[in-house]
């Protein structure tokens, strides 16, 4: 049993959700820092006016990369990391539904990273911006591979997010223990299937874009190709139906986080439970129909833009309403300022913020001046940064001692939290400030008459402390996994099903599979005592845990490798990949999961 | 402890932030900012951006108020009993959900009504100039009086404007702030059996007073984007018309002048660095992408060289228009402006092939080019 021996080739080859989901977050982790330095250069780029410390074209592909590299290497897979350790045990299963497809959407995802990222060894890094408009990214327009990476790569991605929101779903649908009703699911396994149903919808959006523009890149058609009637704005409206809930898939999960962390170090249950709860399906829900609002410029007419101003306003209310709870969860409460807690109340802090320049956008004649400058760039970092990323470092700091049976050190936490919240708020308030004073953003540099030196100057050094931070971060990772202080099952004193278990959890989680019986089983005596009854004891006989293979790990490559193909150019290159990828599929099938070794 | 007391210190920080950017907002010279408005269109959207930032930062203040209230009202104290475990309050949930809602809805009426307001071609005789992006620089036409410029857009005073855009190539946006918002420049498709034209984008708007306002290309487009800068030039009535008359007009020095018919009469002569610029232009291939009125260049794919030497920059905004910017500027485009699609004397650009321009010619070409006012 692969939980049993610690060799690389049991985590290459494991199934086990505790060890994907540590390693979607140390991948993740790798490809932060990958995307910190690629937001120093541009920083540095901005220092002064007319500066030339790199190209514009490199310029171009830095901006692309860090923005890509952000949103899909980064916090999707953070908060996929989090989904894949945490829900099994917040609901009481052994492992999650599909646990080969979970690992093979592991693989996919790193081999669908590297693959992008290797675009840097063939000096042809997308170069189109994150949402690369078309018709920019025809081969008309943009000869050489850097858009063909971008595309494809985001392909492979796209596969992994599908495989795994169907995976989530069937787990949280399926596997709950006894008595955990939907309306007794801790919030985090909540937004967790919001999310997963926004991935398996959302995703699809962007598939069909992506191929769309690979037909017209490799096959000559003209889907947004003007000249031949085609239409670049189809290319803006399929980006943003998949980009606008891809903006509350990223949000969501952090909203859960917190609302796990919130209650805990404020002693006192959710505020209004299951008003968060429907908050956050509305979000969900409503996030499918304000996508224009990202194309109020682009001329579709005074009806549209105002269609899409009234429901942008709408989406505006749960979110205020979960803020509200939120704070009214610590009201009384007796609140421990923990990392975990502080990043908490960051994000309180500046996602409202970012939350309410999103409004001033969201009225399209401001956003007529706003969108695309450094305005817009410093809103969507108060809620991605700002919001998202605090949510899943307090959920880092939250979860550790469940992940690793060690506490994180809480001071060096406490100085990583404080260098974030500075260096964040000094590298993107300014931005708001040269925004408004005219600077476009996707700008290699700027003209000195405009007068915004300083605010970029500012920024440029909060970008370093804010990469001093994550370099803290990084280094409090290391040393508290090697040498934190040890953990009990429940440190924090909190209510929720994971925390019934031994700290690491061991490969079945799960003993017996306890019976629930209210929405904070933990924080009720007898409750308690019942859960830990069955949830601490070592079994006789341990649970039968499916097999690891290699199955995974191969067929991922499989994917990788024809779109790879695909982009010779020559019909037959991708069919040898997709022969291959035929013959895992087969072997995976016959393969028996639970097939005893040796037997 | 240290958390609590830093609070109140970042809301220092914060507030002595806000009220730096508000005071920079009324001192210094942003030529290019967004909350200085010169036109109708620009005011409209002005008034409504100090209405919402009203709203947004009162809600700001609140909820950053509550916050650091409850932080340090209720952090950690033994002293006091065990929280109280409330689950909610319907009261409480059904205010804050109305609150906001009616608040949004202050702020979408407004809005709504702009929107439609800012949309709508204003009456009184609107003057209609086409303006064309292109990879990385901005034509002008005023289509009445069939002048052509590029990257400098000379506009009347107090009468009404529509700009009738598109693209030439990939979707720009033109956006000069003090003006009003930005509107992309999309590309023209040809739609349906009768190949209808498609894809036209508007603004309308009044310039108040004279004066000149920077812009630029707010929708990435390549390599140039950032460099794809340009100036509006608004001028009382009279002078726009005057102007406009002359541009109608090939320049004086744009052909060599006829020989004199008399002999006797002494005109001055040209300057012989103007007349060889003339020529070597003319046997150039620069000719196959620019047009000058009255001579016989009659490219169309770069921009109107006219009156270049009227034009206060080169290089679409980026340069100074002096005869040794000029030099530099045909000798290497690409060595000032990265990604330009225009050939060098050495090197090659935008798929055409270099000039081969010697550095006297260049002068020459320069000196010629500066005399077309």
């Amino acid at each position: 049993m692969s939980a049993h021996n610690n060799g690389i080739w049991s985590w290459i080859t494991t199934v086990d959700h505790k060890r994907i989901g540590v390693m979607y977050f140390v991948t993740a982790l790798v490809f932060f820092v990958i995307a910190g330095v690629e937001a120093l250069v541009i920083r540095i780029q901005l220092w002064r006016p007319e500066n030339d410390f790199i190209s514009a074209e490199t310029y171009s592909q830095m901006f692309t990369m860090h923005g890509t590299t952000m949103i899909f290497l980064v916090a999707m897979p953070m908060a996929v990391a989090f989904f894949n350790f945490i829900v099994p045990l917040q609901i009481g299963a052994r492992d999650v539904a599909f646990p080969r497809l979970n690992a093979l959407s592991y693989w996919t995802f790193l081999f669908g990273g590297i693959f992008l990222n290797s675009s840097f060894l063939f000096g042809a890094a997308p170069n189109t911006s994150w949402v690369a408009y078309a018709n920019l990214t025809s081969s008309q327009f943009s000869p050489g591979h850097n858009v063909d990476f971008w595309l494809l790569g985001l392909s492979i991605l796209g596969i992994s997010s599908i495989m795994g929101g169907v995976n989530f779903i069937t787990t949280i649908i399926n596997l709950r223990a006894p008595g955990m009703k939907l309306m007794r699911m801790p919030l985090f396994t909540w937004m967790t299937l919001v999310t997963s149903f926004i991935l398996v919808t959302a995703l699809p959006v962007l598939a069909v874009a992506l191929i769309l523009l690979a037909f017209d890149r490799f096959f000559g058609a003209n889907f947004y190709q003007p000249m031949a009637g085609g239409d670049p704005i189809l290319w803006q409206h399929l980006f943003w139906i998949f980009g606008h809930p891809e903006v509350y898939i990223l949000i969501l999960p952090s909203f859960g986080v917190i609302s796990d962390v919130i209650p805990t170090f404020s002693r006192k249950p959710l505020f209004g439970y299951p008003i968060v709860v429907y908050a956050g399906i509305m979000i969900g829900f409503l996030g499918w129909g304000v996508w224009s609002h990202h194309m109020f410029t682009t001329g579709l007419g005074p009806i549209a833009d105002a269609f899409f101003v009234a429901s942008t306003m709408i989406i505006a209310i749960p979110t205020g309403v979960k803020i509200c709870n939120w704070i009214a969860t610590m009201w009384g409460g007796q609140i421990r300022f923990t990392t975990a807690m502080l990043y908490c109340i960051g994000l309180l802090a500046i996602f409202t913020l970012g939350g309410l320049s999103g409004i001033m956008h969201a009225s399209a004649p401001i956003d007529l001046q706003q969108h695309d400058t450094h305005f817009v760039v410093a809103h969507f970092h108060y809620v991605v940064a700002g919001g998202v990323m605090m949510g899943l470092f307090a959920g880092l700091y939250y979860w550790f001692p469940k992940v690793t049976g060690r506490f994180m050190d809480e001071r060096l936490g406490k100085i990583n939290f404080w260098t974030y919240f500075v260096g964040f708020n000094l590298t993107f308030f300014p931005m708001h400030i040269s925004g408004i004073y005219g600077m476009p953003r996707r700008t290699w540099t700027y003209a000195a008459e405009l007068n915004i030196a300083l605010p970029n100057m500012l920024s440029t050094i909060g970008a370093f402390i804010f990469a001093l931070s994550a370099l803290i971060l990084v280094y409090t990772i290391i040393k508290s996994a090697i040498s934190g202080e040890p953990a009990g099952p429940n440190p924090w004193n909190a209510a929720t099903l994971e925390w019934s278990i031994p700290s690491p959890p061991p490969h079945y989680n799960f003993a017996e599979i306890p019976t629930v019986r209210s929405r904070e089983p933990l924080w009720r005596e007898e409750e308690r005592r019942e859960i830990e009854a069955v949830t601490l004891k070592v079994p006789d006989v341990e649970p039968v845990m499916p097999n690891s293979s290699y199955m995974p790990i191969l067929l991922a490559f499989g994917v990788a490798l024809t779109w790879g193909l695909v982009m010779t150019g020559k019909w037959w290159a991708p069919v040898i990949g997709l022969s291959y990828v035929g013959v895992c599929i087969l072997m995976w099938a016959f393969e028996d999961p639970f097939a005893r070794k040796g037997a | 402890m240290p958390t609590t007391e830093a609070r109140p210190r970042f809301f220092h920080l914060t507030a002595l932030l806000l009220g730096l950017m508000l005071l920079g907002a009324c001192q210094g010279d942003y030529p290019q900012s967004s909350i200085d408005p010169r036109t109708d269109f620009a005011e409209t959207i002005h008034s409504l951006y100090v209405q919402v930032t009203v709203w947004t930062l009162a809600i700001l203040v609140v909820v950053w108020g509550v916050l650091a209230y409850v932080v340090i009202r209720f952090r950690e104290n033994p002293n006091r009993p065990a929280p109280k475990q409330t689950h909610g309050h319907l009261g409480l949930e059904i205010a804050w959900t109305i609150v906001p809602a009616l608040i949004v809805v202050a702020i979408a009426i407004p809005t709504i009504r702009a929107v439609f307001e800012t949309q709508t071609e204003l009456e009184g005789d609107p003057l209609i100039v086409e303006i064309i992006g292109h990879r990385y620089w901005w034509e002008v036409r005023y289509p009445e009086s069939g002048v052509t410029t590029a990257n400098e857009i000379h506009l009347p005073a107090g009468r009404p404007v529509t700009l009738q855009m598109n693209s030439a190539d990939v979707v720009h946006s033109f956006w000069v702030p003090q003006l009003g918002g930005k509107r992309d420049v999309n590309p023209l498709r040809r739609v349906g059996p009768e190949g209808e034209v498609r894809g036209y984008t508007y603004l309308y708007f009044t310039v108040r007073e004279p004066g000149v306002f920077l812009g630029q290309c707010a929708e990435f487009c390549g390599e140039g984007h950032s460099l794809m800068r340009m100036r509006v030039v608004a001028e009382s009535e009279s002078d726009f018309n005057a102007w406009l008359a002359d541009w109608q007009e090939p320049s004086a020095t744009a052909t060599a002048p006829p020989p004199p018919q008399d002999t006797t009469i002494q005109t001055p002569a040209e300057d012989p660095l103007v007349t060889l610029g003339r020529q070597t232009l003319f046997t150039s291939t620069c000719v196959a992408c620019h047009a000058i009125q009255g001579a016989p260049a009659v490219g169309v794919l770069g921009p109107n060289l006219t009156r270049i030497g009227g034009r206060m920059t080169i290089g679409a905004g980026l340069l100074e228009n002096t005869p040794e910017n000029l030099f530099r500027w045909i000798k290497d485009p690409a060595s000032i402006k990265p990604g330009v699609q225009m050939p060098g004397a050495q090197e090659g650009g935008g798929g055409f092939p270099p000039t081969n321009l010697t550095d006297d010619q260049i002068r020459a070409i320069a000196a010629y080019l500066s005399s077309l006012r």
